[in-house]
Formats: structure tokens, sequence, C-alpha cells
């Protein structure tokens, strides 16, 4: 190996080289081995294989940091960092993505765009995430970011049929894109301002300046416009209620969980990295974000009869939560932030497999009506939303609580009364919403007779997201242990 | 075993909920046989707490102590003294009755019914016993959602709008009450150098008394809303109006003491600077004073029976929360016994609308009259559980009052007054109510021929009837429990209190050695 591909290079880089590679083999068995439809099946085993290297990977650079007492490993010049802030986030990745392949198998064939290609994305949108949540050089993290995003644009325009899928992925193509542009405009000024592109360097240079300057103000701001928009956050979440009702049920649940962790991934390396010594400048910018985007999540998610609309808004409103551990800023809040989508990604991949088991051949199933008389009906899924929608308005002893614990405990730590307040008020408002659902499956009347699309892949996922969702509200001392390690310092 | 009891009998309706689940919802009576049984069961495996319970010794009892969540200092940490035991044991007592009323009354999802009772009761029996601040947060939260489906799914007309008002409200205060018990957190932290939730070692901390009024008033929140007092009460009637007739009992006899004893054992001990503010007790005895008389006046106004005694406990909780803020021992113990009266009289009161609820399907005062005429037995029960919520000397509710009365009056003669004549609407209203609708002639001919009250009714109110003359007889043994616990409260929020009438607000201005000095000298 040359001096410019290490083996420490090579080490690093295993995860995304097996989805990538795993994701060229879908493509090519797709069309050369399996041309019949009904071998398609075979394809969900490509993924759960490479994202089981993926995951073997990931855990030999875990093993490897802790045998050699490792914080971290840079890699390409420092363009690459392995450390357990990403690997923490790669997990949920890992999680993420098997959750969703193994519920989109029957769901795709409901909907009838069954197609091998919808594998291969979600793969190489996973390869995007990993460079985002390990990339410490801003054309490693833009090019992690692009890959993931056009994934998801094609993913959201999956269903080439439906006009709303359509109107969907354009709407995000065209926002996202736009979104881009500023945050290329913030890199450029931060490059302007280093001469160089690792985060490490721009945090010298933007620490050697004053918090007000007018260059790093500009570079802050237009790059926070451009990550604010990707966690869709208020007034940058336009995109997210349509992108989430038009896409198909189980891509919404991966971009509403998957890409709002690798993002948040992204946000974190360089609101604690380079713009570190600005926070003087961003925390008010951040604290009137973080009160509008819970604002308008909780309260247009109120309004609502459409599950999927709902719950992007209700995803509007958790991107807020998160925001708030940012401008705290201490251990207790960054660690809030990775508890937080933790737990968010168990409940929140929950609540949206509910949907996809609501969608059956004929019926869309997509509002709150749908679930009416879901008690009598099929008791066992009813519970489990119940848990979902307890956890995601954060009541104890569901996991949600657990990620609005840190975060509330990390704003009185850092003196932030006034937005404890805040947040802790939205969530009585979150429940009056998370409870309509409630309300309609355990006192509505039961209308459609015709059972949940319950596929086998559909009740494991319910299964393991429900007893996550709970386990981590029981007995959360492993995973706040995982999370405490994971600090990004 | 005997260590663990106070698990057991915090656990026993959870487990009973296990083996609920796995009878099939169809087979409706041995569901409520059951459930009826199960907690009888745990009733009876409370009785051991009291008979074990030593009135004499200081501090918690019973305690047991394990590590839950490390990484945040959390600890599975219970234990019981008087005041615990006694609204353990109501709980365990009002859950059965309200659980054997509702046989007849409940006939729709009757296995989720029964559920949710056994769920609430492992919720407000851990409120009760729980030491460690996070572990009472969840179970407090835990209690919310059982009572939002037993008003939501089994409730009347507008159960929807009555369960969710109920969900929000108390959700609003106690999220805003958490942030009090964070900021305490934080705050034994900062001094200390560890992170705890346990209530005892919470008290070591020393505060400056503009910090304490801000958790103070973070606690308040969270269990006025729950009490709950004016003005936080108008999600009060609408619960109890709606909420099936088990549902109201536990409401009004177990539920809303979860906020009375949030103030006694939360705010007080934690808080003692605040609590005994000038200020914030005269704000506190204020808003009691107007719950007691606008509670009592509201009443006097209602067309609907159930509504009424809604409104009555708005008066009668305002007594309880009078007695805590007068800061003295007879204040406060009034207050206890207060909580457990009025969770036998009000409880009965409404398990008497239930009862012709079930048989007239109307709660229309109009449309009864003259009841005694067919139903003996029940007028003379309606009598009993009316003046012992009127406060009839040698009935429980006069106890209860005059103690309050006495610390009420000891603290500020003024608040006595109006207390007393809160008493005098008290008795007004439910002597008016019980002229209205048992007196005079039979108006309504579907009143002629209803059936008095069935041997399982009779059982039913018999128990509340005896602990009702037991209390108003021979009240000693439940002043004897809580004599120690109240005296560590007077003597945590007033050092020096028993040697030498501290004023009311020596508290603030006592220097905090001179504290530490009483107390050791205790």
């Amino acid at each position: 190996m040359s001096q410019f591909y290490t083996s420490t290079d090579h080490f690093v880089l295993i995860p995304a080289i097996m989805l990538a590679l795993f994701g060229c083999a879908i493509l090519l068995f797709d069309f050369l081995v399996f041309p019949d439809p009904r071998q398609r099946k075979w394809l969900l085993l490509f993924v759960v294989l490479g994202l089981g290297f993926t995951g073997f990977g990931l855990w030999r650079q875990q093993m490897f940091l802790n045998a050699n007492g490792l914080t971290e490993l840079t890699a390409f010049q420092g363009s690459l960092t392995i450390d357990r802030f990403a690997l923490f986030f790669n997990w949920i990745f890992e999680i993420a993505s098997l959750i969703v392949a193994i519920v989109s198998y029957a769901y795709l064939e409901i909907e009838g765009e069954h197609h091998g290609e919808y594998y291969a994305l979600m793969l190489f949108a996973q390869c995007g995430m990993f460079f985002l949540a390990a990339g410490t050089d801003l054309v490693t993290l833009f090019i992690g970011l692009e890959l993931m995003a056009l994934c998801f644009y094609v993913m959201v325009g999956f269903l080439r049929g439906a006009k709303r899928s359509n109107e969907a992925a354009l709407k995000y193509l065209l926002l996202g894109a736009f979104s881009s542009g500023f945050l290329v405009y913030g890199f450029s000024i931060m490059y302007g301002l280093a001469g160089s592109t690792k985060l490490s360097d721009i945090t010298t240079a933007i620490a050697a300046r004053e918090p007000w300057d007018p260059m790093v103000f500009l570079a802050m701001a237009t790059t926070a416009v451009g990550l604010l928009f990707k966690i869709s956050a208020a007034p940058f979440h336009m995109w997210a209620p349509d992108a989430y009702e038009g896409a198909p049920t189980t891509v919404t649940a991966y971009l509403s969980v998957a890409s709002k962790a690798a993002s948040i991934a992204f946000l974190l390396r360089i609101f604690m990295g380079p713009l570190a010594s600005a926070r003087e400048a961003w925390e008010p910018l951040l604290s009137v974000v973080a009160i509008l985007t819970m604002t308008v999540g909780n309260l247009a998610a109120v309004t609502q009869t459409n599950l999927k609309r709902l719950l992007a808004y209700s995803s509007i409103s958790h991107a807020g939560y998160m925001l708030l551990g940012l401008i705290a800023g201490n251990d207790t809040g960054i660690k809030g932030i990775e508890v937080y989508i933790l737990v968010y990604a168990f409940m929140n991949l929950g609540a949206f497999i509910m949907i996809v088991a609501l969608r059956r051949k004929n019926i869309i199933g997509e509002d709150i009506e749908d679930l009416a008389g879901l008690m009598q009906k099929s008791p066992g899924y009813a519970v489990l939303m119940l848990v979902f929608m307890l956890s995601l308005a954060g009541i104890p002893p569901t996991a949600g609580f657990l990620g609005k614990y840190y975060i509330f405990l990390s704003l009185i730590e850092t003196r932030h009364y006034l937005l404890a307040v805040v947040g802790t008020l939205y969530v009585a408002v979150a429940i009056y919403y998370y409870f309509r659902i409630v309300r309609s499956m355990f006192v509505g009347q039961l209308v459609e007779q015709a059972p949940l699309a319950s596929s086998f892949g559909v009740r494991l996922a319910l299964g393991v997201a429900g007893a996550m969702t709970l386990a981590i509200g029981i007995y959360p001392e492993p995973f706040l242990r995982m999370a405490q390690g994971s600090i990004l310092r | 075993m005997d260590q663990n009891l106070l698990s057991i009998v915090l656990f026993a309706p959870l487990a009973s909920l296990a083996v609920l689940l796995l009878i099939p919802s169809s087979n409706k009576t041995l569901i409520k046989v059951w459930a009826n049984l199960s907690s009888f069961a745990g009733f009876m495996i409370s009785l051991p707490l009291a008979a074990r319970f030593d009135k004499n010794a200081p501090g918690f009892q019973m305690v047991e102590r394990i590590d839950w969540i490390p990484a945040l200092g959390v600890k599975y940490l219970i234990g019981i003294d008087g005041i615990s035991l006694l609204l353990v044991m109501l709980t365990t007592v009002v859950g059965f009755l309200a659980i054997l009323s509702s046989w007849n009354a409940i006939d729709e999802r009757v296995k989720e019914y029964y559920a949710m009772f056994l769920l609430l009761q492992t919720g407000m029996i851990g409120v009760f016993i729980s030491l460690d601040f996070f572990l009472f947060y969840v179970f407090w939260e835990l209690v919310l959602v059982p009572m939002y489906f037993i008003i939501g799914v089994w409730g009347g007309p507008r159960k929807l709008y009555a369960a969710i008002k109920f969900f929000l409200y108390t959700l609003a205060g106690s999220v805003l009450m958490l942030l009090g018990i964070l900021t305490l957190y934080f705050q034994y932290h900062r001094q200390f150098g560890a992170y705890t939730f346990e209530i005892a070692e919470l008290m070591k901390l020393d505060l400056p008394l503009g910090l304490q009024q801000w958790v103070f008033w973070a606690f308040f929140l969270g269990f006025a809303i729950k009490v709950p007092m004016f003005p936080f009460h108008t999600w009060l009637p609408d619960a109890h109006v709606e909420a099936p007739t088990a549902g109201s009992v536990i409401l009004a006899s177990v539920l809303l003491k979860m906020g009375t004893y949030g103030f006694i054992r939360f705010s007080l001990p934690l808080v003692p600077k605040a609590s005994v503010n000038v200020t914030i007790v005269q704000i506190l005895a204020v808003l009691s004073i107007v719950g007691i008389i606008y509670g009592a006046l509201v009443s006097l106004m209602q067309q609907d029976w159930k509504k009424l005694i809604a409104y009555s406990s708005v008066s009668h909780l305002g007594f309880c929360t009078l007695g805590i803020f007068a800061m003295n021992p007879n204040g406060i113990a009034g207050s206890i016994i207060q909580q457990i009266n009025h969770g036998i009289s009000t409880g009965m009161l409404f398990l008497i609308i239930g009862v012709v609820y079930e048989r007239r399907h109307t709660r229309e005062i109009a449309e009864y009259g003259g009841l005694a005429h067919v139903m003996p037995k029940y007028a003379i029960v309606f009598a009993i559980a009316m003046l012992s919520s009127a406060g009839l000397p040698l009935l429980n509710g006069f106890v209860g009052e005059f103690t309050i009365l006495q610390g009420a009056f000891e603290a500020n003669r003024a608040w006595a007054a109006f207390a007393v004549a809160g008493v005098i609407l008290g008795a007004a209203y439910l002597l008016w109510l019980y002229q209205r609708t048992m007196l005079g002639q039979i108006t309504k001919s579907a009143n002629l021929h209803l059936p008095d009250l069935s041997l399982r009714e009779m059982a039913v109110f018999l128990p509340l009837i005896a602990w009702a003359i037991w209390i108003g007889v021979y009240p000693k043994p439940y002043f004897d429990l809580l004599e120690k616990p109240v005296a560590q409260i007077v003597e945590r929020v007033r050092p020096g209190y028993y040697q030498g009438g501290a004023a009311i607000n020596a508290g603030t201005a006592r220097p905090a050695s001179t504290a530490a000095t009483a107390a050791g000298a205790q």
C-alpha cells in the first residue's frame, strides 16, 4: 500500500466499501441473475448481508479503539475520523437501514413498485451517512451529504405512478439543491479563512478571530442555513411535510430517522468543531430557530389528519428539541442529543412502520381515521403504537423521556431557563396530537374490517422497535454508558 | 419476602395485570372475578404493612434500595413513614372497592377496563412510597395514562374532552415540576459533586431563597394542578362528571391526594425557606381559602349531582392545603387526616351517585326526590356519607376539619374564620342535596320501584362506613402514626418550633448554622 492508501485508511473505510460494494452487487444481480420479479426476495438477503459486513467492519473498528485505548483513528490525511461519536451514529444508521429494509419488501410489493434499485439506493445512502458521521474535511462531508441526498431524491419519488410522490421528489430536490448551495457558500468562506478544508485547521483559523467577525458570521450563517434545512428546522422545514407525505412510507421512515441522524451528526461536527469559538454569535440565532422549530412543528401537527404529515411535523419539533441540546452545548447536552436520536430512531421507525402496516391492497391507510378501533381489531398493534406515541411525547417509563430528560437537564445546567420552560410546555401540546392517534385507536369506532398488512418483516420490525423503546426506557443504563462514551468534544 | 414486602404490595397489581391479560376477553365473568380477587388480595397483603409498621421509629421504614440507573444516580428506593402508610392503605382499600363497584356498571371492553385499574393501582402506590425523585416522577406520570383511558373509553357523553383536558392540565404541571426536580438535581451535583435523586440527600442542599422560590413554584404547578387548587381546578368537574363511577372514586379518593402528598413530602422539606416565606404562605393560604369558599358556593348552585360532589372536592381539598400551609403540627396532621377522610367520604358519595346512576342513568338532582321511601338502606348510607363529609362530630370529617381549623387558628385567625364559613357552606350544600334527593314525596314515577342496595353494593359501603366511624370515634392511632413524620417536617421548615414556637417566617431570617444545631439537638 502506498502512502496514499495506507492500511489504516483501508481499515477505516471498510464499512463504506462494503456498503458501496453490496449496493453495486444488488444493481448487477437484479438485472443479470434475478430477472424474474419473484426472485427479488434474494435481494433482501443481499441487503442484510451487506449490512452485516458493514456492521462487522464497524465492530472491528470499535474493538480496535477499545483494545488500543484510542479515542480516534484518522485516515486519508485527516479527512476521515473514526471516533466513538462516528461509530455511535453509524450504529444508528445500521439499525435504521436494517429495520427499513425488512419492512420494505412487503410494502413495495403492495405498492407495485418493487425494484432492486431501491435496496441499492438505501445502501448508497447509508454510505453517504457514513461519511457524514466520520468526515472531518469539508469536501468529504459535502460529498457524503450529496451522496445521501441524491439517493433520497430518487427514493422519495420511487412511486413513479403516483403524482404525489413525483411532486414530493421534485420539491425536495429543488429545495435540497438550493440549501446545498448555501452550505457550499459557507464552506467556501471557511476555506477562505483557513486556507484548508480540514475541520481542525478551520477550527484554529476561526478561533483566532473574534466571534463577531463579519466573515466568520457570514460563514456561520450560510452554513447554518444549509444544515438547518437538512434537519428540517423552521423556517427551513417547508419541504419536510410534503416530502414525508409523498414518499413511499418506508422511505419516509428512513428519511425521518437515518437522514436526520446523519444531518445531526454533521451539524454537531461543524458547530462543536470549527464554529465552536463563534458560539456567542450562533447561540442566540439557534435559540430563535429552536423555539420556532418547536412552535411550528407542534402547532402545525395539531391540525393534521394525515398520519404521515402529522409525524412529519412531529419530527420537525423533535429537531427543535435536539437543537436545544446543541444550544446548551455542554457534555450533558451533546449526550442528550445522542440519546435522543437513538430513542427517536426506534420510536419513530415504530410509528412509521405502523403506517406501513396500514397500507394494504386498495387501502391507502394514511389517515388518523384509518386507525379507528384498532384496539378491537388488533390489540397488540394498538398497544405498541400507544408505546410509540407515549415515547414520542416523552412520557416515562418509555425511552422518549430520557431524551427529553437530558435535553432539559443540559438547559438547566447552562441556565437556559426560558428555553427549558418553552420546551417543557410543548410536551403538553405534543401529547394532544399524539393522543389524537391514541384516541382514534382506542375510542374510535371500528369501520375498516380488513386486517393490517402484517408481513413477517413488519411484525419483526415493530416488535424490535417496541421492545427497544420500552427497554431503553426501563433499563437505560447500557445505552446511557454508550452515549457517555461517544460524546464529541 | 419480609424485606421485600413493600415491593410486593407495589407490584402485586402489575402481576395480576399480567395474569389478566392471559384470560380471553370473551370470558367476562372470569375477568371480573380475577380482578376482584386480585385487588382484594392486593388489599390483604398491604395489611401486614400496617401491622409491622413501628410508629415510634423515626424516619422511613421497610426501605428497599437498589441501584437502577447508576449513570444518572437513579435508585429504586422505596420506603414508608406514617403519612405514606395511611395513603397506601387508602389506595389499596379504595382501589379494591372501586373495582368491586364496577361489576355491573361496566359491561364492554371489560378486560381493558380492569387492566387499566390494576395499572393505575401500581402507579398510585408507587407515588406514595417512592423516596427517589426520579422514581416518583415515573410513577406520577404513569398514573396519567390509565386514568386517561378510564375517562376516555368508559366515560359519559363528553368523555374525550374531559379525558384530554385532564391529561393536558396535569401533564403541563408535571413537566414544569420536572424542571424543578432537575434544578435540585443539578444544584446537588454542584455542591456535593455527585448526582442523586434521593430525597434524603437532596434535603442536605442549602440553596439561596431566590432559587428555592423558583423551585417551589415549579413544584407548586405540578402539585396544585393535581390537588387541584383554585384557579387550576377547572379540569376536575369535567373529569369527574364524565368519568365512570369507579374512575371518579379513584380520582377523588386517591389521585387528588398525590398533589397534597407532594406538597408535604417534597415542597416543604426540599425547599423549606421558600415554603415558609411569608409571601408564598400567604398566597397559598389565600388560594386555599378561595378554593374552600368558591368550591362550596359553586356546589350550592349545581343541578348535577356528580358535579356538586366534584366541586365539593375543590372545597375540601382547600382545607387540606390550608392545613399544610398553616405550617404547624396541627395543620399538617389535620391535613393528612382530612386527606384520608376525603378519600373515604367523597369516595362514598361518588359510589352513591353510581348506585342510582346505574338504575336511572341520570344525574340531574331534579330527577330524584323522596328516594328514602323506596331505598331506605341507601338513604342511611347516603346520610352517613353526607354527614361524614359535612364534618359531623363522631364521624371522620369532623376530626380532620377540627384539627385543620386549630392549626389555621394558630397560624392566622382570619384564615380560621374564613375556613369556618366554608364548613357551614359545606353543611348547607350537602344537607340541601340530601333533602332534594332523599326526602319528601317521590316526584318521578320512574323512581317508584327502584331496588334498594344489593348485597354487593352494601359490601362496597360497609368498610368505608366502618372506617369513617373508626376515625371519627377513636382517631388516636392515626395521630400517633403521624406524630413523628409531621414533627420532622415542621422541624425542617421551622427549625426550633418545638423549642419555642418560632415565628412563621423565622426560617428565612435564621442563619443556616442555627438550623443545623436545632436539627442536631433533635
